[in-house]
């Protein structure tokens, strides 16, 4: 299968108070498409920093990052929104919805971004496989935490995304409403055929990906295959 | 790549995103507002003005053509004023006493004796009305109302000028073009031309006004007037205004006022502008999250940039509108408010000239100055979705943002230039308020800076929380201070100049300078009239004799010469004015000569007599020591040579002149003379003044106490209307307050909370916010009242050329009424967070 999502060598460095800081080193590996992986690690091991990085929000300090093949390293920060547009989705922690657009909006966001039209059929269609079919009009505010993550879980896959980057899904959630949004989570994974990378303190949750890849200090302490890897393999 | 999402989209991402913040938005613009309404009713005011002046333009001058000139008309005037036909008025102006029989009141006023139809067009405004045509059928006069009212004299009573006795036919309103201000300065007293010479006034050395109005039966060739017969008027030394030229004339005194005013509304507005700004940073700030989100989901920094910028022109352009609309009904009440500047009658009507400018100006400039925080909004990282804490502000160095400063620079130029009608006085603005408005910043930072540093710990809690209120994240200290601040330093400094002003006229006359000028004295008056002042009591501290001449030539250039040759340095007056001389052997005490060397005695038949000028005289004029200057003496010509120049004190109430003859020449010349006395009070004042008009009624009197008064009165109302434009620049800085303390309301509310949960009272709480905004206010007080000092004494030193002693007593109380409101405001938008429980609080803000 072809690698989606390629690092070598990638290292990311802060400057503060003088003084540099290195967050990740030397991380390299390579994830084939329609996997899943989960990244996990104390905090402050650099888990969402790695994620950040695969995911073209931030670019690396040393190392590439080849994301459907996309050299993400040289691009400025509008090129790489013009491939997150294309070929990546999110989950938040925090959920991340547009706090003046409804849930409809929210998911229409991405595809309105490309310039599509009538799309609000498909965003309504999304949303009712999420379970919220009549909330579309809803704010967020006016959401409970696992509506908005589903809101949030329907606008990762408005475009259709090669990959998904979920950082800590449930994080905010209690336990009944997260087992619920895992399951979304992973029926819409499944289906659609995206590649997924999700960064968790959740084992149980990370045990359901094929991959885990523990990280201590900014550098990678484990990759290995989970059971469920073995019998997809 | 992606493609680019339409235009339509950012337009409608705008409108989603607005929809949770509209009522904040307009908040923001609410600043603006009053800016812009002051704009706008001064550019309507201009614009019904020219309108109305258009309307009017023939009985603005009252005639189709005007002749007139300080030199009686000779032959070629006479016979060129016969050739033009139609129906023509004479008028001669001069100032002199009246006296009331009535009540024994005496005043020097303007005096026009006038024979003929005068006005052609537009009234001379009377009560009774009939009284403007009737007063010429008799010995009867009309009197200023402001004059009649001051005397307490009526219709029907007498008054009397020079020799003879008037009635008073009726109470002179208005006359053509004439403003209310002028005539509080010089009132007029109308009289029938027939019965002038019978007055006495007309001697050897008044300084009388010739004029001539002509009502013509065919429309003036203006090409032809101005070819043919503008050089013969100018060379005889005539001046002359038509229907068009009075009426350019008047549009030019009336730009002058309004882009006067424009400017202090642009001021205002520029002021809101900076409110709006530091409001949309609060602003960009909390969007912060919601532009990381986009930026995730694949906008670009262009694309999330325009979605705000949209929202700003748009609420920006609503602000105007608004804005707009008070203005227009604000311009309802200028009229009232300026009628005694205005020389036309107006009825204010709707300008949506005036109204589309206003919009545009306050469109652009609110758009401009929230691009400062706007550009941010393009470096917002989408990492922002992972790491709340990572606000990184960047902007501060971007570029950008440099070229929006540039902008909102060259728009103030752009717009002081249209105003000024030249680039260096909008330079001059432009850097004035640049400078001011960094200087207040300059302050505020320094003064923060400084609590910061010696922060007084022995202070109670409450006190030290309010204290620190004012530095804490997200403060807007700086920018309140700027904007309440400019304010306050705008009125002080006009309170100031009122003083100083005042103060140099009051001050001209010191302990024992002469405080009253008698003028018009005939030689052979002079040893009665010093007989009659000392008679009563009163000193005489000199008296003055002066010989009026005529300047012909200086070395080779004439008054023709000067006319064809417009590279010569010297003013164009310098031919047509009258010179009023005096000759003495020594110099007075408020002269010094700077250059040259003062001959006091000019030996007959010794050449050229060595005179001495006025320094700034000479030099405006470009004449130099040894220059040859040829005077016309009432006929009799006098060569003389610049033998010294002289600096003169123009402060003090006495006789200063520009050109100073030597002993030895002019004694035998035609002359009148001048005396110059101290009066203690007023009372001693009138008494003299009644026996002086009584026994000498050609003689003219100024006292110290009527230019004072006079003065005071123009002062005031000048005041008035600058104070009440200045006025938009404060309420503009205080709405910036109210919106500012709404704006961080949500965070003063987390703050109040945590501490009333921690157990602080209500009292506590109350106390903590009323002394950070009696701290704000004192030190907004303190940074403009600091920022006035400094432009006073400029303006004392550099513009009046005089000294300047502030008035703490005023300043104070401007200062404690800006805290004193400052902490009301404060107070009264933060009552939600005092008044009401923590829990509800947040249930309803967050």
């Amino acid at each position: 299968m072809a690698s989606i999502l390629d690092l070598q060598s990638v290292g990311k460095t802060y400057q503060s108070g003088g003084r540099s800081l290195t967050v990740l080193d030397q991380v390299s590996f390579t994830l084939e498409e329609g996997a899943t992986m989960a990244i996990v690690g104390p905090s402050g091991s650099g888990k969402t920093t790695l994620l950040g990085l695969a995911a073209g929000l931030d670019r690396a300090s040393t190392g590439s990052v080849l994301l459907n093949g996309i050299a993400l390293d040289k691009m400025s920060e509008d090129q790489r929104a013009a491939v997150r547009n294309q070929h990546v989705g999110f989950i938040f922690q925090n959920f991340q919805l547009l706090p003046t657009l409804t849930a409809l909006e929210n998911v229409m966001v991405p595809l309105e971004l490309r310039g599509e039209r009538n799309i609000k059929s498909r965003a309504q269609a999304l949303l009712q496989k999420v379970g919220l079919a009549d909330r579309g009009h809803h704010y967020p505010l006016q959401l409970s935490g696992g509506e908005q993550q589903r809101v949030s879980l329907a606008r990762a896959f408005s475009n259709q995304p090669r990959i998904l980057f979920a950082d800590e899904p449930t994080g905010n959630l209690d336990a009944e409403t997260s087992d619920r949004i895992i399951e979304l989570i992973f029926d819409l994974n499944r289906e659609a055929g995206t590649t997924l990378v999700l960064v968790t303190h959740d084992s149980e949750l990370a045990s359901r990906t094929g991959r885990i890849l523990r990280i201590k200090g900014g550098r990678i302490v484990s990759d290995e295959a989970t059971l469920n890897q073995a019998l997809a393999g | 790549m992606k493609p680019a999402p339409p235009f339509s989209w950012l337009l409608q991402m705008a409108w989603r995103d607005s929809r949770r913040n509209r009522s904040r938005l307009l908040l923001f613009v609410s600043s603006i507002i009053l800016g812009i309404a002051a704009l706008v009713a001064i550019y309507s005011l201009r614009e019904n003005m020219q309108a109305e002046v258009d309307r009017q333009a023939a009985s603005l001058l009252g005639a189709d053509l005007e002749l007139r000139s300080n030199k009686a008309p000779e032959t070629r005037i006479l016979r060129l004023a016969d050739s033009l036909g139609g129906q023509r008025s004479e008028e001669r102006d001069f100032t002199s006493m009246v006296y009331f029989p009535k009540n024994g009141g005496s005043r020097l006023v303007q005096v026009r004796a006038l024979e003929g139809n005068f006005p052609y067009y537009g009234e001379l405004e009377t009560e009774p009305a009939a009284a403007s045509r009737s007063f010429r059928n008799g010995r009867n006069a009309l009197v200023d109302q402001t004059l009649l009212l001051q005397f307490d004299a009526k219709p029907g009573d007498s008054v009397k000028v020079g020799n003879l006795t008037f009635r008073v036919a009726g109470s002179l309103l208005s006359a053509p073009g004439q403003t209310g201000i002028a005539a509080s300065v010089a009132p007029i007293v109308y009289l029938p031309m027939q019965y002038l010479e019978a007055t006495g006034l007309m001697q050897k050395g008044s300084r009388i006004n010739y004029k001539y109005f002509f009502k013509l039966d065919k429309p003036l060739n203006t090409e032809r007037f101005e070819k043919g017969i503008e050089p013969m008027l100018e060379k005889e030394g005539w001046s002359y205004d038509t229907v068009e030229s009075q009426k350019e004339d008047t549009n030019r005194s009336l730009r002058d006022l309004t882009q006067f005013l424009a400017l202090v509304s642009f001021i205002a507005l520029l002021l809101g502008c900076i409110g709006v700004a530091s409001a949309i940073q609060i602003y960009v700030r909390e969007k912060i999250g919601a532009v990381a989100i986009l930026r995730c989901l694949g906008a670009a920094g262009k694309e999330a940039f325009l979605i705000y910028l949209i929202q700003i022109i748009v609420i920006g352009f609503l602000g105007a509108i608004v804005g707009a609309v008070l203005g227009t009904v604000i311009q309802q009440f200028l009229p009232a408010l300026l009628q005694d500047f205005l020389p036309v009658d107006l009825e204010p009507s709707i300008s949506w000239k005036a109204i589309l400018q206003g919009i545009l100006v306050g469109t652009i400039i609110s758009a401009l100055f929230a691009l400062l925080p706007l550009v941010s909004i393009r470096n917002v990282s989408p990492l922002n979705t992972l790491r709340a804490s990572l606000q990184q502000d960047a902007g501060k160095r971007d570029p950008v943002r440099w070229l929006v400063y540039g902008l909102i620079l060259l728009f103030v130029l752009g717009f002081s230039r249209l105003q000024l009608g030249s680039w260096n006085n909008a330079l001059a603005f432009t850097l004035g308020i640049a400078v001011a408005f960094l200087a207040l910043a300059g302050i505020a930072a320094l003064l923060v800076r400084t609590i910061r540093r010696f922060f007084p710990q022995s202070l109670p809690f409450t006190g030290r929380q309010g204290l620190a209120n004012l530095f804490r994240p997200n403060n807007q200290t700086t920018i309140l201070i700027v904007v309440i601040g400019l304010g306050t330093a705008f009125i002080c400094t006009l309170f100031s100049i009122q003083t100083i002003l005042l103060n140099r006229v009051s001050r001209s006359a010191g302990e024992q300078q002469p405080n009253t000028v008698l003028f018009d004295i005939q030689p052979g008056q002079k040893e009665q009239l010093v007989a009659l002042t000392q008679q009563q009591g009163l000193p005489v501290q000199g008296t003055v004799p002066i010989v009026t001449m005529r300047l012909e030539r200086i070395n080779n250039i004439t008054g023709e010469s000067l006319l064809k040759d417009s590279t010569l340095p010297q003013q164009s007056w310098i031919f047509s004015r009258e010179y009023r001389v005096t000759f003495r052997d020594t110099l007075s005490d408020s002269e010094k000569i700077s250059k040259g060397k003062w001959q006091g005695k000019a030996a007959a038949g010794a050449g050229a007599i060595p005179v001495s000028l006025e320094a700034r005289f000479a030099e405006r004029n470009k004449i130099e020591l040894g220059d040859t200057l040829y005077f016309n003496v009432q006929g009799a010509p006098i060569t003389t040579t610049v033998g010294s120049l002289r600096t003169v004190d123009w402060n003090r109430i006495q006789t200063n002149f520009l050109v100073l003859f030597p002993t030895g020449v002019l004694e035998a010349a035609p002359q009148f003379h001048v005396l110059l006395t101290r009066i203690p009070g007023k009372e001693v004042s009138a008494r003299y003044q009644q026996a002086v008009v009584r026994q000498f009624p050609n003689v003219s009197i100024i006292d110290l106490g009527l230019v004072l008064s006079v003065l005071d009165k123009l002062l005031e109302k000048v005041g008035f209307v600058i104070r009440f434009m200045a006025g938009f620049s404060i309420v503009t800085g205080l709405v910036v307050l109210i919106a500012s303390v709404l704006i961080s309301r949500y965070q003063r509310m987390q703050e109040s909370v945590l501490l009333r949960t921690l157990g602080a009272s209500r009292k506590q709480i109350f106390y903590i916010i009323a002394l950070e905004y009696f701290f704000l206010g004192a030190l907004a007080a303190l940074a403009g009242i600091a920022l006035s000092l400094v432009a006073s004494w400029l303006l004392a030193h550099y513009f009046f050329d005089t000294e300047f002693t502030p008035q703490l007593l005023p300043l104070l109380t401007v200062a404690l009424a800006i805290c004193g409101l400052t902490v009301l405001i404060g107070l009264f938008n933060s009552r939600t967070v005092v008044n009401r429980p923590p829990l509800e609080v947040l249930r309803e803000e967050v």
